[in-house]
């Protein structure tokens, strides 16, 4: 009995990480798709580059992992906001045929452009001493680097919760997500806070992935290989929602490793059996708003 | 039916013959070229003409070519009935899913469609037994076609079987655009909440459409199958869904012809620029369909009415209407 | 008059007989090689190919005089058997090649079998590694290995060494499964068991959550075998970092789970793997030696050769011996019969034959440790068993 406790501890606890590295990334998508009805098929684009950033700064500069992570991550969000200007403007109005083209056209360059530069295996992640080893609770180790994680998830969906419920900015963004034309009348410059959304979903994926760069590798096929999980939890939490986002990560965090993990038999099919089942119930995601 | 035939429309057929004669060195290429042609066709019904977005659509692809393929090793291998299975079976399992995913519309459809062909995916490669696994589905043979007809090395029998099969979908799928059924897909696409008005019954149209869509996707993968005496977890791939949505835009969907100058584009684009360096054709690729969806909307086909638009601006042979 | 007709004559037919033969002798053998160079598994295809073009440039010299040797790539883009069978289409129908090489899929190699079989076009295989290839055409033949080879000699070689209780976990996919029942098959005998079997979807996220289960199993050791690549490399560090390695569990698998070329990556929590391997880049046979300065010269000196990279090698070796042992005229035929009964003690990786009755590698596989050699991670041999055959087709026999 003690041993199916320890097992099921030790799901929560690595599902819980994983899960949130999945929100991190997937929280900017999950806003920009929501303010901008845009289908942007290469957000994980900017983990990737996040993650390749943070980890080139970390090996050229010597600059700690800490320091080396919202370094990168700005660095992605202001590249995004070129892309946004250049590239994702012309397509607002497009169909989403359109937009799906156009951001798998983005993967495929940001793929090859990732292997010429860094070369096909995965990037090798040297974690700073401080999170790396184990700590004790209730005489079960667990990972520091994943308890880390943890944290790093939660506070992050926090200052975003709070964010968008408490200020001014959150507010106008949540105004432009609900009616975009009716947010416009009342004298909010869309167009600004678009891309202003925009460098802020691309800079937090960005973070997410050079924080998560020891359990979601750094390869080049990164951003294709994983966009089936980042728009799982868009689709599974409701767009624009960075709440429904969260728990669309922890079930699938959690879920997919206790399936997995529990039932390796079935365990691979859990994650697009509950998306399935989730979306006929609820087409617009658990938190979404339907339209 | 001959309907509002185009002299025109030989034009791909002429290439075919040529290839045929000229080219025969790229027959087995050919091959491929025909069978992503129909299975690209079969998406242009969903996407281009009834303005369903799917990224799901190998599932289908895949389901034809399983089931013809497990028929065959079991001894059923007459190539028409194969291809048969493959179409019923396919058409069957759209069937089904339609039912359970077109209620839905936008992102959630999209993600519904690729949880599909995931599922599908998953079950292939657990049973094992059954489909060869990730080891692929060996030991499929043909019987000749027409009992005459062999399938040789060079891939010649192949490619005619694939043109004849090519023929065939393309008459039918002619035939259901043109038809007052296609024509209110179109509708559908275009404004569904006016076609209710009118009294068209928009969920059972396309029910209808996705259930004819699969079966001829489920057409092009038995016909993969019989080709290539083989198959692959690949058929129930994402990158599958992903290029024939891909090769489809490129030549312009909804033109029912979108699917035949898309598809020889990809492959030439692919075959010249993957000879330099493999990895980097990605990059290239990457490119060209950005440029297509950010500048050339309709793909090639609507490139050349945008041409032929402004081209015919330049003369005007007649005064417009009602200036003197 | 006459006699200058029949000086002519005389000059200019000593001139043919001089100058033809020279012309008609000057004949390219074309080798086509079909390998997985982009996608997830692009380092996969490029180790071989690596290894291949060194030995061609290496030994380039050697070929008969007026023969050259032209090497053909083509990217089958993973494991796609549609597209791989239409490349070795093209290549045998359009390029008029002598040799197919390469495939790094299964499904791939399966598929090209009956085409190389109707054109007879002796096919080398450098990494497909299901057992019964060979016998899907008489002009298959395999340089690389099984793991019938590999994962069945380590399951003997546990026995040996005293492991009682071993947990199995591998990557749900054919290989995996071919994996754990070679090893099965090598560990089975009285007072030994298998105590758990995994199957780990290869889209697993996280590999720590099974190491736990495992670990709280207790077993002696875990025979793993993981994609190679990305997976592997998780699968490894989550092993470390869920305490196995504290627990004193021993981690097993073939040389697939300690490719040299990604130890680096793994970093320490590779350090003790105990695998079954074809190759070390450690070892040092001079062969060997000179291999990887050669590679290092021609690729960079942190680059190290990984056993996909000697197979790469081996298999133009073998092209190579066949196009020698044929003087230049070569024949399908011709090919894989000089082939089959190829002997080659000069590998890098140590002396390989080919078996003539299954058309299968013969070599010796190595029992490696992982150890820090140097401040570096390293494959240290312990022990060499020699001349091993493939089992499965031992105990299946046609």
């Amino acid at each position: 009995m003690s041993s199916f406790l320890n097992i099921i501890v030790s799901i929560v606890f690595h599902g819980l990480a994983y899960a949130m590295v999945l929100y991190v990334i997937s929280v900017g998508l999950s806003l920009t798709m929501g303010m901008l009805n845009f289908v942007n098929l290469a957000h994980g684009v900017f983990a990737m580059a996040g993650g390749y950033a943070a980890l080139w700064i970390m090996k050229t500069q010597g600059t700690p992992f800490v320091l080396a992570l919202p370094v990168s991550a700005l660095l992605v969000a202001l590249a995004s906001i070129v892309l946004e200007r250049l590239l994702y403007r012309r397509l607002y109005g497009a169909g989403e045929l359109d937009q799906t083209l156009m951001t798998i056209g983005l993967i495929f360059m940001a793929t090859a452009a990732a292997h010429f530069a860094f070369g096909p295996l995965p990037q090798r992640v040297d974690l700073p001493p401080a999170i790396t080893g184990h700590f004790l609770v209730a005489g079960r180790d667990f990972p520091t680097y994943r308890a880390f994680l943890i944290a790093a998830g939660c506070v992050m969906f926090l200052a975003l919760w709070l964010g968008i419920e408490r200020t001014l900015v959150g507010a106008r963004i949540r105004a432009a997500v609900d009616n975009r034309s009716m947010a416009q009348c009342v004298g909010i410059n869309t167009s600004r806070l678009f891309t202003t959304v925009f460098a802020l979903g691309s800079g937090v994926a960005a973070l997410g992935g050079g924080l998560g760069a020891d359990i979601i590798a750094i390869a080049p096929g990164y951003a294709m290989e994983h966009l089936i999980y980042f728009l799982i939890v868009v689709s599974m939490g409701g767009l624009g929602s960075v709440t429904g986002a969260f728990v669309a990560a922890l079930i699938l965090g959690i879920g997919d490793t206790a399936c997995k993990i529990l039932m390796p038999e079935v365990g691979a099919f859990f994650v697009y059996v509950a998306v399935f089942v989730v979306l006929l119930i609820r087409p617009a995601g658990l938190f979404g708003r339907a339209t | 039916m001959a309907r509002g035939f185009r002299l025109l429309e030989l034009l791909p057929w002429l290439a075919l013959c040529a290839l045929y004669v000229f080219l025969p060195e790229l027959l087995p290429l050919g091959t491929q070229i025909i069978i992503m042609i129909i299975f690209a066709l079969s998406l242009d019904l969903l996407l281009g003409y009834t303005g369903i977005v799917t990224l799901g659509h190998a599932a289908y692809f895949g389901v034809g070519a399983y089931t013809s393929g497990i028929l065959a090793v079991a001894g059923w291998d007459g190539p028409f009935t194969g291809l048969a299975a493959g179409a019923m079976a396919a058409a069957v399992v759209g069937l089904v899913m339609g039912l359970v995913i077109l209620r839905t519309k936008g992102l959630a459809l999209l993600m519904l469609g690729m949880a599909v062909t995931l599922i599908f995916y998953e079950l292939a490669n657990h049973f094992q037994a059954w489909t060869g696994g990730a080891d692929g589905l060996q030991g499929i043979s043909v019987k000749p076609i027409f009992g005459l007809f062999e399938f040789d090395m060079y891939g010649k029998v192949g490619f005619a079987y694939a043109a004849l099969v090519l023929l065939a979908c393309l008459v039918f799928v002619r035939h259901l655009v043109l038809s007052p059924f296609g024509r209110s897909l179109v509708g559908i696409r275009e404004n569904a909440t006016r076609m209710t008005a009118i009294g068209v019954p928009v969920q059972q149209r396309k029910l209808i459409v996705f259930s004819v869509a699969a079966g001829i996707a489920g057409v092009a993968g038995a016909l993969s199958a019989q080709t290539n005496q083989f198959v692959g977890l690949n058929v129930l791939s994402f990158e599958l869904s992903g290029t024939v949505l891909i090769v489809l835009v490129v030549g312009g969907a909804g033109r029912l012809y979108g699917a035949f100058l898309g598809t020889p584009i990809y492959f030439a684009a692919q075959d010249i620029l993957a000879k330099g360096d493999p990895v980097y054709w990605l990059f290239w690729l990457g490119l060209i369909l950005i440029v297509v969806a950010t500048f050339a909307r309709g793909g090639v086909l609507g490139l050349y009415d945008s041409l032929v638009q402004r081209f015919s601006a330049l003369y005007p042979a007649q005064l417009k209407r009602g200036n003197p | 008059m006459k006699m200058l007709r029949k000086i002519t004559f005389g000059v200019v037919g000593l001139h043919a007989l001089i100058v033809a033969p020279a012309l008609a002798a000057d004949q390219v053998v074309k080798v086509g090689m079909i390998l997985t160079l982009s996608g997830p598994s692009a380092s996969l295809g490029e180790n071989i190919d690596r290894g291949a073009q060194l030995y061609f440039k290496q030994h380039e010299a050697e070929l008969p005089p007026g023969i050259k040797v032209e090497i053909i790539k083509r990217d089958d883009t993973g494991a796609n058997p549609d597209i791989a069978k239409r490349l070795a289409q093209e290549l045998i129908v359009r390029d008029h090649v002598q040799f197919l090489g390469g495939i790094v899929f299964t499904p791939n190699a399966a598929a090209i079998a009956p085409l190389a079989t109707q054109s007879k076009t002796p096919f080398i295989l450098m990494n497909a590694s299901t057992s019964n290839l060979t016998r899907l055409s008489p002009y298959i033949a395999r340089v690389s290995y099984t793991q019938w080879q590999t994962a069945h000699t380590l399951g003997q070689w546990a026995a040996r060494n005293g492991f009682k209780r071993v947990f199995i976990a591998v990557s749900d996919y054919a290989a995996g499964v071919d994996s754990e029942k070679a090893f099965e098959a090598g560990f089975a005998g009285e007072g030994r068991q298998i105590i758990g079997h995994i199957r780990m979807p290869q889209t697993t996220p996280d590999y720590v959550p099974y190491m736990q289960s495992i670990k709280d199993a207790k077993p002696d050791a875990l025979f793993m075998f993981t994609n190679s690549g990305r997976i592997t490399t998780a699968a490894v560090k989550g092993f470390a970092e869920a305490g196995l390695t504290q627990a004193g569990i021993t981690l097993l698998g073939p040389g697939d789970i300690a490719s040299d070329e990604e130890l680096d990556n793994m970093g320490d929590a590779a350090l003790g793997t105990t695998t079954a391997a074809i190759y070390s880049a450690n070892n040092p046979r001079p062969e060997n030696v000179e291999f990887v300065k050669l590679w290092k010269k021609a690729y960079g000196e942190d680059t190290v050769p990984s056993f996909m990279a000697v197979c790469g090698w081996d298999g133009m070796a073998a092209i190579f011996s066949a196009i020698k042992a044929q003087k230049g005229i070569v024949t399908g035929d011709g090919s894989i019969r000089a082939i089959k009964t190829w002997i080659n003690p000069v590998s890098p990786r140590g002396p390989i034959a080919i078996d003539p009755d299954t058309r299968d590698v013969v070599m010796d596989v190595y029992i490696n440790k992982v150890e820090k050699v140097g401040g570096k991670l390293v494959n240290v041999t312990m022990e060499t068993v020699r001349n091993v055959k493939d089992q499965w087709k031992i105990l299946n026999p046609q």
